[in-house]
Parts: structure tokens; sequence; C-alpha cells
């Protein structure tokens, strides 16, 4: 088939929030480059690389504070159990399109050729090592040597 | 819409080259779509998806995800990139003479 010009072949993106509703987006765009064919690069920063720790990958919620998308008065959002019920409620509906929980997705995307990373100043900051994380993470990486990596990709920031 | 001849027989396909008409579909047709988007040879292994999918597709009447594949189908994520590399569903989809898949996911 004819490629169409200024066609996508590479990406990086940069998952840097936490919860549900900030490393979905990352995950669901990087399955799909993957499935276009495009080469795929994570850098998993700040609160983002909750996504690929080992502690954390499986207790991911959505944020009910804080969170005006949600169109839930704070003190509702603040009731003990709140932002379990809205999770559950929102991993359901997603099982039902296919979308799978953030370890399976990682697992996804690692399997289909993606590549996941680490930011090392958060590994530091956070006081980390490479054995916190899952095993499909492939590297702590530098902010410099992401770039790198990056090269003659498009860089999209989550 | 338009009309293309594959393996000797003319069936319709869309503007990007996707049967419209399931029933115009065979194997000869599968080997030839496989060969224009660069899949090569159709080993078993690559049936196994196509007759999934064709399978699935008349039961539920959509395009299953990539996850039914590799969970309801039985074949591995990393196997569907290996089989059809450049874009396992969309790639697997047109070779089976299937419509496109319009899934995220």
């Amino acid at each position: 088939m004819a490629e169409k010009a200024g066609a996508i072949k590479k990406i990086s993106l940069v998952c840097s929030k936490g919860s549900l509703d900030g490393i979905y987006p990352s995950l669901i765009m990087a399955n799909g480059a993957r499935m276009e064919g495009i080469e795929v690069s994570i850098f998993f920063t700040f609160f983002g690389m909750d996504a690929v720790t080992k502690k954390k990958m499986n207790k991911i919620k959505i944020a009910t504070v804080g969170n005006p998308g949600m169109g839930m008065p704070t003190w509702l959002g603040a009731i003990p159990g709140m932002s379990a019920m809205a999770t559950s409620m929102m991993m359901k509906t997603m099982d039902k399109l296919d979308i799978p929980p953030i370890p399976e997705f990682i697992e996804m995307i690692h399997d289909s050729g993606g590549k996941l990373y680490a930011c090392k100043a958060t590994v530091d900051m956070f006081g980390l090592t490479e054995d916190d994380f899952c095993p499909q993470v492939e590297k702590i990486l530098t902010v410099g040597e992401f770039y790198d990596l990056s090269a003659g990709a498009e860089i999209i920031f989550t | 819409m338009a009309e293309k001849e594959i393996a000797g027989k003319t069936v319709q396909v869309n503007e990007e080259g996707y049967l419209t008409n399931p029933s115009e579909w065979n194997r000869e047709i599968a080997k030839e779509i496989a060969k224009e988007e660069g899949i090569g040879e159709l080993t078993d292994g690559h049936w196994k998806v196509i007759e999934f999918l064709q399978k699935d597709y008349e039961e539920k009447g959509t395009m299953p995800s990539l996850r039914r594949v590799t969970k309801a189908g039985g074949v591995p994520t990393k196997e569907l990139y290996a089989l059809y590399p450049g874009g396992p569903l969309k790639k697997s989809s047109k070779i089976a003479g299937l419509p496109k898949p319009a899934s995220c996911v």
C-alpha cells in the first residue's frame, strides 16, 4: 500500500501523571501506535512511573478529588471508598471495551515491541532501584538519553 | 468503492483495498493480499489468525480487538506481531477479507 507523505513512523510518549486517568491515555496511544506499525517508546516520569512500579501498578485508581472532569463535588469525592468505587466501575466498562488493566496493558505493549523506560531523576528522587520496576521496563534513562533515543520521533507529553 | 482483480477473481473493494463483500473471499485471494501487504507466504500460524477473525466476525458481527484475538483466539501478542509485522490486526483483517477494525485497542 502506498504510504502517505509525512506518515508518523516513530513516537516517544512521556507519561508524567499518576492515577488511572493520567496513565491510560499514554498506554492507549502507545498500543494504538504499535498496531499501526509505528515504533514506540514510553518514558515514565514522576507519578506516571506508578504504571511500571511493581508495588503500585496493581493499585492505580481514578482521582475523585480535584478532578473537575468527574463532575463530582469535592466533598463527595473525598468520602472513603469513593475513589475505589469509581475505579471499579470504570474498569468494568473498560474490560467490556477490551481495554486491559494496567499490568496487562504494560505487558501487551512490551510484547508488541514497545519500549518502556523509567526517568532517572524521578528514580533518584523517590529512592528507587531497577528492582522496583516490572520486568518489562527496559532501562532507567536520563533525559539526555531519552532525547537521544527519540531521534526522528514525535514526542508526545501526557 | 471499486472493483479489483485479485487472484483471477473480480471482487469489490473499498478505497483502502478491504473487501466489501466477505462472501467474495477465498484462500487464493488471501494469499495474493498477503503478498501485497508484505506478509509473504501464509503459514499455519497466519491461517489460525485469519480463521479466528472470520469465525468471530460471523458470530459477533463486529471485528474483534487485538486483545480478543490473543485471549479468545489463543495467539499471544508477540506471535501476532511476528506473523503480521507492521499492523497485526489491520493486515490480518484485510487478508481475511473482513472490514478494517474500528477499535482503538
